[in-house]
């Protein structure tokens, strides 16, 4: 057991915060658009765009450690997302650099890394949630085209994405055990005629993702994603990439700090809701998860490093993060006492869209009673559902 | 980075778990909870002889000069299967000599405590369960260059058993006056009571002091001094609980998994059924967490870095309150027979009433987390 550094991961670290003090210095508003134009133009100069990809398709070539040293330094610093196109660099651009064709990684790669319009994903369907595998939305060959009918749900920011990674059936309907097959992954232009967007309001009054129709849409053969049929490994192969659960920790804490000040101010029985024991101790427990998720991280890197794998240990933070999410927007609200229901009424409502925002974070990416499955089915070996 | 075992502490695991296979299956240790002393003195000195008594002894003085890292390894071995010992009483009372001792004291009793030869113990709690300085009341009186103690310790680690005890107690009324001495078995005055605990394989007595005196040169460190080593020895002490109780909780978990496949309800194994699978599940999780926290606070004391006291806390809060969770969870899952004497999960809940309230129970250590996140601020 060692958690020292070495001096050439030191290094990187001082790189980064060297930067972030140029950057990011006190008082800097991040939502100036020219910040935000210079911030992407130097971290894309940097090559942390895209920072774990490899260097031939235009990526940083960061080693694990350096990957972790960046993104914890970022989020310990607030700073802004490094590049603009969200799930094309968590999921689409990783899938493409290993799946694609070299057409397609010359194509899309560089729109990504340079954040030239977003991407949505088309995984969830009405009658294909938790059970994924289980998806309808049929594909038909015809000639050097497929024909797209069915339909989409929960796809986040379909309205303003140029493209979409679209998961289909091209094989016989789903059965049991088979389901898997038959599951092929197309990339689909969002202009395509027979595509139809419907956003959909969530119970905090946004708009973050929509239905998506598909009413005989033709995509060209040539941005079909890896073989036909073989949709579900490079589904599941690209959502392996989704683990930065380093920085999910940084950010949970910086909302601790938030949620700790709240209380610090918030009367509870004419003292500070922070004096309260209860609270202190809830908040405590939280800190406890949270510093519980970094540490798993730690021996989760620890098994990468050593060239093995992740499995279902994953599912553990992940559980964490659900928990941690719902219960500490909920002490926000209960510390607010009878205001706590209030649109706008403390810190301009900012706790309110954060406790009603949850499901985002608690139910994508698989609800907690999926990943309670995940563990006990692939970790402690009980028998299937 | 490295969050992980070297070579020679997953060999370390490997002898310890085969040795207690060999000898100390769970047919032996309930047999050992029915003995009146409550362990076995053969296996100790085998213990004793393979080097787990002295393991983070200094080598001067007859140990392995290991660190808490490796102890963890044992403990969480010998927690898998309550193996009962004086084993964590031993190696605290050890710790506190070798931290605030002089070379001299550790001289005169650190090779006895690693060989076996003396079974040690601490004797710091008092009615009330304080785990900081102002819960320490048993009263030194001084008479020449020697003290007196008058009062009483409750639940100390296997107290009956133990040869020498090294005790918590006050030399004025402030905050930190505060001295630990060693008192050594049959000392004038010094009244040991077993008191039988629910758990058999946990031996705690009352240990009262009528008069004991605790010579000079018995005293660690200077007189008044002692609170800062009273505070490290106590994180020691909860870190070590917690590193037993993730070897207790996954021997709960094992069994009631397998309990969940065997068992066939419905006309399947009941652990098909979410209702079953899906606390299993959350046992998983909280063992990993508190565990990969017990695991860095280790890290943190053997390196003396400050974050240890956050670490050790948030890890014995947590490890303390899952443990009881998976006591009750493992008990109910298993359903009848999970009341029955017969059945071995009754075991691991009656350890986790001893695991969630030794050396601070989750409240007293979540409130230091806070504490501690207060002064940072």
């Amino acid at each position: 057991m060692d958690f020292h550094l070495t001096p050439e991961e030191e290094a990187f670290r001082a790189e980064v915060r060297a930067f972030l003090d140029e950057l990011l210095p006190p008082g800097t508003n991040a939502m100036d658009p020219k910040f935000v134009a210079n911030w992407q133009r130097r971290v894309r100069e940097k090559r942390w765009v895209g920072f774990s990809w490899p260097q031939e398709v235009g990526g940083g070539g960061g080693s694990i450690m350096q990957q972790v040293i960046l993104k914890e330094e970022m989020a310990k610093r607030k700073a802004p997302p490094l590049g603009a196109c969200f799930m094309g660099l968590a999921w689409v651009g990783p899938a493409i650099v290993e799946y694609g064709t070299g057409a397609q990684k010359q194509r899309f790669i560089p729109d990504i890394l340079d954040g030239k319009y977003q991407w949505c994903t088309g995984y969830s369907e009405p009658g294909s949630g938790s059970d994924l595998a289980s998806l309808q939305c049929r594909a038909v060959k015809d000639g050097d085209q497929y024909v797209v009918n069915g339909q989409k749900i929960w796809t986040s920011i379909a309205m303003w994405s140029k493209w979409m990674i679209l998961l289909v059936r091209t094989g016989p309907p789903a059965t049991g055990d088979n389901k898997h097959d038959g599951i092929t992954c197309l990339l689909v232009e969002m202009e395509t005629p027979g595509i139809t967007v419907r956003p959909i309001r969530n119970m905090s009054g946004g708009a973050m993702f929509a239905e998506v129709f598909f009413d005989d849409v033709r995509v060209p053969v040539e941005h079909r994603l890896g073989e036909e049929g073989q949709g579900w490994k490079v589904t599941v192969s690209a959502l392996a990439h989704e683990r930065s659960s380093i920085a999910e920790v940084e950010g949970l804490l910086r909302k601790l700090d938030e949620l700790v000040e709240l209380a610090e101010k918030s009367v509870k029985n004419g003292r500070p809701a922070l004096a309260d024991d209860g609270v202190r101790r809830r908040i405590a427990r939280f800190e406890t998860r949270i510093e519980a998720m970094r540490m798993n991280g730690m021996r989760f890197l620890t098994q990468q490093l050593k060239g093995e794998p992740l499995g279902a240990e994953t599912s553990i933070n992940k559980l964490h993060r659900a928990e941690l999410e719902v219960e500490m927007g909920d002490l926000a609200l209960e510390i607010q006492g009878s205001a706590g229901h209030l649109e706008k009424e403390v810190d301009g409502g900012r706790w309110q869209r954060f406790a009603l925002s949850w499901p985002e974070v608690v139910i994508g990416g698989g609800t907690p009673n999926i990943q309670r499955n995940i563990i006990a089915e692939r970790v402690l070996g009980l028998p299937k559902d | 980075m490295n969050f992980g075992f070297t070579e020679e502490q997953d060999l370390l695991r490997q002898e310890v778990r085969k040795f207690l296979d060999a000898h100390a299956p769970m047919e032996a240790v309930r047999k050992l909870a029915e003995t009146p002393e409550g362990f076995s003195r053969e296996l100790w000195k085998q213990m004793g002889e393979l080097g787990w008594l002295g393991l983070t002894i200094p080598e001067a003085h007859g140990g392995a000069g290991l660190g808490m890292v490796d102890l963890v390894v044992v403990l969480e071995e010998t927690g898998r299967t309550l193996f009962p010992s004086p084993l964590l009483a031993t190696t605290l009372a050890a710790a506190a000599i070798r931290d605030a001792g002089s070379e001299a004291q550790q001289a005169r009793w650190l090779p006895r405590l690693a060989d076996g030869s003396t079974i040690g113990t601490i004797a710091l709690q008092e009615a009330g369960d304080r785990f900081d300085p102002a819960g320490v009341r048993l009263a030194g009186r001084r008479v020449g260059k020697d003290w007196l103690l008058a009062g009483d310790k409750v639940q100390v680690l296997d107290g009956a058993a133990a040869d020498l005890l090294v005790v918590a107690f006050r030399t004025g009324a402030g905050d930190g006056e505060i001295a630990l001495g060693v008192v050594e078995r049959g000392a004038a005055g010094l009244t040991v009571e077993a008191t039988p605990s629910i758990d058999g394989t946990r031996r705690v007595a009352r240990v009262r002091c009528d008069g004991v005196r605790v010579a000079a040169d018995a005293l660690l460190g200077g007189a008044g001094t002692g609170a800062p080593a009273l505070a490290r020895l106590l994180d020691r002490a909860a870190a070590a609980a917690a590193a037993e109780t993730i070897g207790a909780a996954e021997g709960a978990l094992r069994l009631t998994v397998d309990y969940a496949r065997e068992r066939v309800q419905f006309g399947s194994p009941i652990g098909r059924f979410q209702g079953v699978k899906h606390p299993l599940a959350e046992m998983y999780v909280d063992v990993e967490s508190f565990k990969s926290l017990l695991y860095y606070a280790a890290w943190c004391l053997d390196q003396g870095d400050p974050e240890a006291a956050r670490f050790v806390s948030m890890a014995k809060a947590y490890a303390g309150e899952a443990f009881a969770r998976i006591g009750i969870d493992g008990v109910q899952l298993h359903g009848g027979v999970g009341y029955t004497w017969e059945y071995d999960i009754q075991m691991y809940l009656k350890r986790s009433k001893w695991a969630r309230a030794a050396f601070g129970d989750p409240d007293h250590h979540y409130d230091r987390v806070a504490r501690l996140r207060t002064e940072a601020r």
